[in-house]
């Protein structure tokens, strides 16, 4: 790690720069009539663009649809990962029992799940919800069971001298343990899972980002497009923070 | 009927065996300690000591001959079978005050008082809220030392409790943990390779070579009342260590007398 910079007014300024320059040649290309509205929009158009969704209300709807399903299928994911995760590094047989199935699911992407969930569950949230699932489960199943299998041994050893019975060593060792690792896994999954409903809504959707951006390119709206992906990089990367900053909160050891 | 050896150990022997090279760790050990006492085990790297500790402590349990602990043979770890490890092993995620209470059986759990008192006699009653990484390491050892104690031990084994600390660090705890076994009196039994410590601290210092592990002689130090790192006594029976070690020749300081 190299040390933590100084936030000063230099720093705001490296870090906005490069967006910034972006943002001045996609002007000058604009001014020098180099840009076609049909495949790139001028940044007024794509202004313009964005507050008519933001008065219409179609850009909080959309955006609203998206968040609500990736939190309801990565929690579902959560809850089977941490289940199956514990199970699976408590219980070797456990282990052995699932592990070849795992083994050959997780290489699956999620977007190759998206036809058989259509056929299973229609086109509605539900199928969306099952891909944001198989997207989330694989990242924090795999990062708690390596968090785990990583907790120094010389832990269990002082739990044997002091008599520690099962149930306290699951509270006191095994999870804080591994939660390091759960929160990587925790991290990963919550992209995936944004990932996950991007790619089911491109397919098969009325509402939400994925939407907006195969609505965007049947209309030949590249505003609408690039609106669209703006609105996933930039929720994408809020979610993150969070997640960082709770991570910084629950793991306050290291 | 009263033990008077609270360990008794005949004919041990240790073996590792990984399947392809066979280490003799330890070979046909006898000893007999006595309850009360302090025994420190000194020897050179790799000469079975911590071994030879972790099967007294029933952290291993897998070895051939007769170990006894208060009378009978050992088959697990035991609270009353204290275990001070060379790092300090408090759990990072837990207090200092929890790391204590962690230990505690189930009885004693709530006992703020008890937590409180061994954290006295340490002299870290300040630090009680501390997480372990905002402790030196003298300090973290001696959380470790007043976990081990909270517990009631019978016998506290120390595997080189102070070997990674400044010889400052190291004098000021082995002061310490020489009153609280002449208070407590408590059996206590330190590995170390360090002379000094092995001779100022143990009233028999058992001395061991390795491969295989095997005891070369027992020391009975006298020191005197109250303890002298400087007196005459203390020199003596250092040099008879050093010369268990060393040829004569070599023995690189002279007498204070
Ligand atoms: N788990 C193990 N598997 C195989 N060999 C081992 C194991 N533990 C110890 N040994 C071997 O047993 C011998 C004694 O080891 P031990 O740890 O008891 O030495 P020690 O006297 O405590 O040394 P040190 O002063 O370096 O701590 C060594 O040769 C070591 O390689
Ligand atoms: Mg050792």
């Amino acid at each position: 790690m190299n040390k933590p910079q100084k936030k000063d007014v230099f720093y705001w300024f490296l870090y906005f720069a490069l967006p910034l320059i972006i943002l001045i040649i996609w002007e000058s290309f604009d001014r020098a009539g180099k840009l076609k509205p049909y495949t790139m929009p001028s940044l007024e158009k794509l202004f313009d663009t964005t507050v008519e969704y933001a008065k219409n209300g179609q850009l909080l709807t959309n955006i609203g649809v998206s968040v609500s399903l990736v939190l309801e299928g990565f929690f579902l994911a959560l809850v089977t990962a941490l289940i199956i995760g514990m199970l699976v590094s408590l219980f070797p047989k456990f282990d052995t029992f699932t592990d070849l199935i795992i083994q050959i699911l997780k290489p699956i992407p999620p977007i190759a799940w998206i036809p058989l969930a259509i056929l299973w569950f229609g086109i509605g949230q539900e199928s969306k919800i099952f891909i944001i699932f198989i997207g989330a489960v694989f990242p924090v199943f795999l990062n708690t069971v390596d968090g785990v299998k990583t907790i120094d041994k010389k832990y269990f050893e002082l739990a044997k001298v002091y008599e520690i019975p099962k149930s306290e060593l699951i509270k006191n060792i095994i999870i804080p343990g591994a939660l390091p690792s759960i929160m990587t896994g925790i991290r990963l999954g919550v992209g995936n899972a944004w990932v996950s409903v991007v790619a089911a809504e491109m397919i098969g959707a009325t509402k939400g980002v994925g939407y907006m951006l195969s609505n965007g390119r049947s209309l030949s709206r590249p505003d609408i497009v690039i609106l669209g992906m703006l609105l996933v990089g930039v929720f994408g990367k809020i979610m993150d923070d969070i997640l960082r900053l709770l991570r910084k909160k629950v793991i306050t050891w290291l | 009927m009263a033990v008077e050896n609270i360990v008794e150990i005949k004919h041990l022997t240790k073996v590792f065996n990984d399947g392809k090279n066979e280490v003799r760790a330890l070979e046909d050990i006898g000893l007999e300690i006595k309850e009360g006492s302090f025994t420190s085990i000194i020897g050179g790297s790799g000469c079975g000591k911590s071994t030879m500790l972790r099967i007294i402590g029933g952290i291993d349990i897998e070895y051939t001959g007769e170990v006894l602990v208060n009378g009978s043979k050992v088959t697990a770890p035991s609270r009353e079978k204290g275990f001070v490890f060379q790092d300090h092993r408090l759990l990072p995620w837990l207090t200092v005050k929890e790391n204590i209470r962690f230990s505690l059986p189930k009885e004693q759990k709530k006992n703020d008082a008890l937590i409180k008192e061994y954290l006295e006699l340490v002299g870290l009653s300040d630090f009680e809220n501390s997480l372990p990484k905002q402790l030196s390491g003298g300090m973290a050892q001696r959380v470790a030392i007043a976990r081990a104690l909270a517990n009631k031990p019978k016998i506290l084994l120390l595997d080189e409790p102070f070997g990674a600390l400044d010889a400052i660090t190291k004098v000021n705890l082995q002061e310490e943990l020489l009153k609280i076994w002449q208070k407590e009196k408590i059996t206590m039994i330190i590995v170390t390779h360090d002379i000094d410590e092995a001779v100022y601290l143990g009233e028999n210092v058992v001395v061991m070579t390795p491969r295989p592990g095997r005891i070369k002689q027992i020391y009975k130090t006298d020191l005197g009342t109250p303890r002298l790192r400087t007196g005459s006594l203390f020199a003596k029976a250092r040099e008879d260590i050093y010369k268990e070690f060393f040829k004569e020749a070599e023995i690189p300081f002279t007498y204070n007398i």
